[in-house]
């Protein structure tokens, strides 16, 4: 029976060889990720500065023009409008009011007011107020640290260091290069993007921790080869399975993004992104790291069965 | 390798059972196992707001107007009534959140002293320079105040809300001084704040006849709006005293009813209220009686006699509807501190039909996906981990209507991802299973190698999405926890399920034809 084979059965593609290309590719993304950030910034969402938002429901198409001149009018700060998935379903976002939680709710009426039966239905309304947008900043960055650290641990535990090292480089670079795409499309970063941006540190850690395994089982199989080829070897025979699990998480992120509406859109293409480059990372990152952290064959405790039963 | 003890098949098929026995509930139409037992399936899962459509307000309580008020009443009461037991006289002036009391008797200071202490022992007492007192709530006290003013905030937002007839809300203390109110299906949530918000502090105080409410009032008393404007248009301000000598939690009942065919609220005060009111009235006949509601003086009515069974009627502009609102604000009872909204949320319930419309789709088209491709890159095989993934689905939704775990929309996407990421698990196994036999064993020996080698790994990889997971859970609100709890949920059982269901399934096939290969 003809079995679909995404990878064929003997790679021996020479992964560690082109580690070059890979390390000058990362370090471009990583910068231009920082440079993007620091330039254009990140799109954040009330969520985490605070805000009104307002999905409404309009009689046939949007006239957003018109809907803007009306919010605008109000004077009352910053306002955005922009088409949220249907051509008669508009995002309003107005920015944080001067005055307090109170004045949050005051806006609201004016907008409300404004807009009349131009609406026919607010699909959703969400206020957040200073205290709580400062909040839920914190509690995302706590999160995201408290990852971090627990992953590290966890690897620091379980494997030598300079095998962390790898991991925690290849992390950080998949979380970084994710906010520079968010910086790039301008993408709405909120406690769904945070989410995905955990999940993704997840996944990343999770491939790594595959490629890591195989490499630590093979260095006490085959004593007498090199390090670069048992890095290549490693990394082979991981591949089958790396890409089919790769594509198994893809294929079900496709039909989110496809079928799963608008409000978990950005979630769903965060996600996307971070399971190519988590796949990436582990293998051409993480495990050519190695070589240069000078990782010791005979530094984990060696069971003597584990080595009778591999030779 | 070949013996699957008898016990490990019965866990894994009473497991499996009940995974898609809890889940049930959820494909059925309500109603279908009505009257089972609580732990009995027959729970669906519980959906949250965004998919429910509802609202969503997060509400902290002003604790610092608190203070001042019960410094300002009730403190300063037992002030007044430690100095007349002393025998002397004592003022009193609030400064920030302490009392400081000059008695005018210094001979009687101790005796004073011991009897404020009695009297409120949760004010700390110290005596500062030229014979004052200082008299501030502990730190503890301020707590428990505080605490207590919190609950009592909760039961009467909960009184109010279920008035309002609507289902299973939500109504939880978060921290210190906030609470949180989740109303499911509400749509109209205008009405919502308003009935929540609206403080209806109610409150009793003699109207001070000597001064003149267009001048400046005395420190003992202050100018209060009322209700009704006047000649020129604007509200008629009256000068009652700062001192609160009822309050609305002395409130028993409140009816609306009609007098001289005008609406109007008649009340009712509980034993303690009645005695009050009795000493109040007995000893200000002729006086003026200013009721406060919400900072404007309602109704100032003359007190014409005694009145010592308690119960009374307020007029004012009312309606009919606004009686009956007002009745039911003070039925309720009054709200002790007035609340800011800190953040609000709502979704309408098309919106949250849209959402688990697409939901759904979304994740049956996902799983088709992932069903139809592990077939063909594994065959045979393949078949047996998508049978395991049905299973683990199952569980997924079994495990959530059991805990009642609140399914959101990110939560969707959770279980989404997790069906993607759950055959991981198996593709380890089922590669290490292909390297084996590529390597030469047979293929039973393949079989079990594949399992021993794989099992490590996937627990690794497993465990550091578990961590990501659960800390979603632990630091995300709303529908960020939603997606942290389907995420941790799933991959505890899809380790279960890739582990045991799949490997009893390969089992199985395996004593039944016993192969020469593997067809991996």
């Amino acid at each position: 029976m003809m079995l679909l084979r995404m990878v064929p059965a003997d790679t021996n593609i020479q992964f560690v060889n082109k580690r070059f290309i890979a390390l000058a590719l990362s370090a471009f993304l990583v910068l231009s990720s920082l440079g993007l950030y620091l330039s254009m910034g990140l799109n954040l969402g009330i969520d985490f500065l605070g805000g009104i938002m307002l999905e409404i429901k309009t009689k046939g198409p949007a006239d957003i023009a018109d809907l803007r001149s009306r919010v605008s009018g109000l004077n009352l700060g910053e306002v955005s409008l922009q088409e949220f998935g249907q051509p008669d379903v508009v995002l309003i976002r107005l920015q944080r009011q001067e005055g307090g939680d109170n004045a949050q709710q005051e806006a609201v009426t004016k907008v409300k007011q404004v807009l009349g039966d131009a609406v026919v239905e607010y699909r959703r309304t969400e206020l957040v107020g200073p205290t709580v947008g400062a909040e839920l900043q914190e509690a995302a960055f706590l999160a995201i640290v408290a990852a971090i650290g627990a992953i590290l641990l966890y690897i620091w535990f379980r494997f030598e260091w300079q095998f962390g090292v790898g991991a925690v480089v290849a992390l950080a670079h998949d979380v970084i290069t994710t906010i520079g795409l968010f910086s790039l499309f301008s993408l709405e970063f909120n406690l769904s993007t945070v989410a995905a941006v955990l999940t993704i540190a997840g996944y990343s850690i999770n491939d790594t921790v595959v490629v890591f395994d195989r490499v630590r089982e093979n260095m006490r199989k085959f004593k007498k080869m090199s390090l670069p080829d048992l890095f290549n070897r490693s990394i082979n025979e991981t591949l089958s399975r790396t890409v089919n699990t790769s594509l198994t998480t893809l294929l079900a992120l496709i039909a989110l993004f496809a079928f799963g509406g608008e409000v978990i859109r950005g979630f769903t293409v965060a996600m996307m992104w971070g399971i190519c480059i988590g796949t990436y990372s582990s293998i051409a990152l993480a495990v050519p790291l190695l070589l240069y952290l000078n990782v010791h064959r005979g530094g984990e405790d060696v069971e003597p069965e584990a080595q009778k039963a591999a030779s | 390798m070949l013996d699957f003890p008898l016990w490990k098949r019965i866990l894994i098929l009473v497991v499996c059972g009940f995974g898609v026995l809890y889940a049930a509930p959820n494909f059925m139409p309500s109603g279908w196992m009505q009257g089972l037992a609580e732990w009995a399936p027959g729970k669906r899962m519980s959906l949250g707001l965004d998919l429910q459509g509802g609202a969503h307000l997060l509400m902290q309580v002003d604790t610092e107007g608190y203070i001042k008020e019960i410094l300002e009443g009730s403190y300063k009461t037992s002030v007044r009534t430690a100095a007349s037991g002393a025998g002397t006289f004592a003022a009193v002036d609030v400064v920030g959140h302490a009392l400081v009391i000059q008695v005018r008797d210094a001979d009687k200071l101790d005796d004073f002293r011991s009897r404020l202490r009695r009297e409120a022992p949760e004010l700390t007492i110290e005596t500062l320079d030229g014979g004052k007192l200082r008299a501030e709530l502990s730190e503890q006290g301020l707590r428990d105040r505080v605490s207590t003013l919190v609950q009592q905030s909760i039961s009467v937002i909960r009184r109010r809300v279920d008035e309002m007839g609507t289902t299973e809300p939500l109504i939880q203390r978060q921290g210190d001084d906030r609470i949180l109110v989740q109303v499911p299906g509400l749509r109209d949530t205008e009405r919502l704040k308003v009935i929540i918000g609206k403080t209806a502090k109610m409150t009793f105080h003699m109207v001070d006849m000597e001064c003149n409410p267009s001048g400046r009032p005395p420190a003992t008393s202050q100018i209060i709006p009322s209700d009704e404007a006047g000649r020129d248009g604007k509200p008629i301000p009256y000068c009652i005293e700062k001192r609160v000598r009822l309050t609305g939690q002395n409130l028993v009942d409140a009816q609306p009813t009609f007098q001289d065919g005008r609406p109007v609220v008649s009340f009712r005060f509980d034993s303690r209220g009645a005695r009050t009111f009795g000493q109040v009235t007995t000893t200000n006949v002729g006086k003026l009686f200013a009721i406060v509601l919400d900072g404007k003086v309602i109704t100032a009515p003359r007190i014409e006699e005694p009145i010592l069974g308690g119960s009374g009627i307020i007029r004012g502009s009312f309606t009919a509807q606004s009686a009956r609102d007002l009745s039911i604000l003070l039925r309720a009872g009054a709200l002790p501190a007035s609340m800011s909204y800190l953040e609000e949320r709502s979704v309408g319930p098309g919106l949250g039909q849209d959402s688990v419309d697409a939901g759904k789709t979304a994740s049956l088209i996902g799983m088709a996906f992932v069903l139809i491709f592990m077939v063909l890159a594994y065959g045979l095989f393949g078949v047996l981990a998508d049978i395991a993934l049905l299973f683990n689905v199952a569980l997924i939704l079994g495990l959530m209507s059991v805990l009642q775990a609140t399914l959101t929309l990110p939560g969707i996407a959770g279980i989404a991802l997790t069906i993607g990421m759950a055959v991981d698990a198996n593709v380890l196994i089922f590669e290490r299973m292909r390297e084996e036999v590529r390597n030469g064993r047979t293929p039973l020996s393949a079989v079990d190698a594949g399992y021993r080698r794989a099992l490590t790994t996937i627990i690794d990889s497993n465990l550091t999405t578990l961590i990501a997971a659960t800390l979603l859970f632990v630091f995300g609100s709303g529908p960020v926890k939603g997606f942290g709890v389907t995420l941790t949920i799933g991959i505890v059982t899809s380790m279960f399920t890739a582990i045991m269901v799949t490997r009893l399934l390969v089992v199985i096939w395996l004593r039944r034809r016993r192969p020469q290969a593997l067809p991996v």
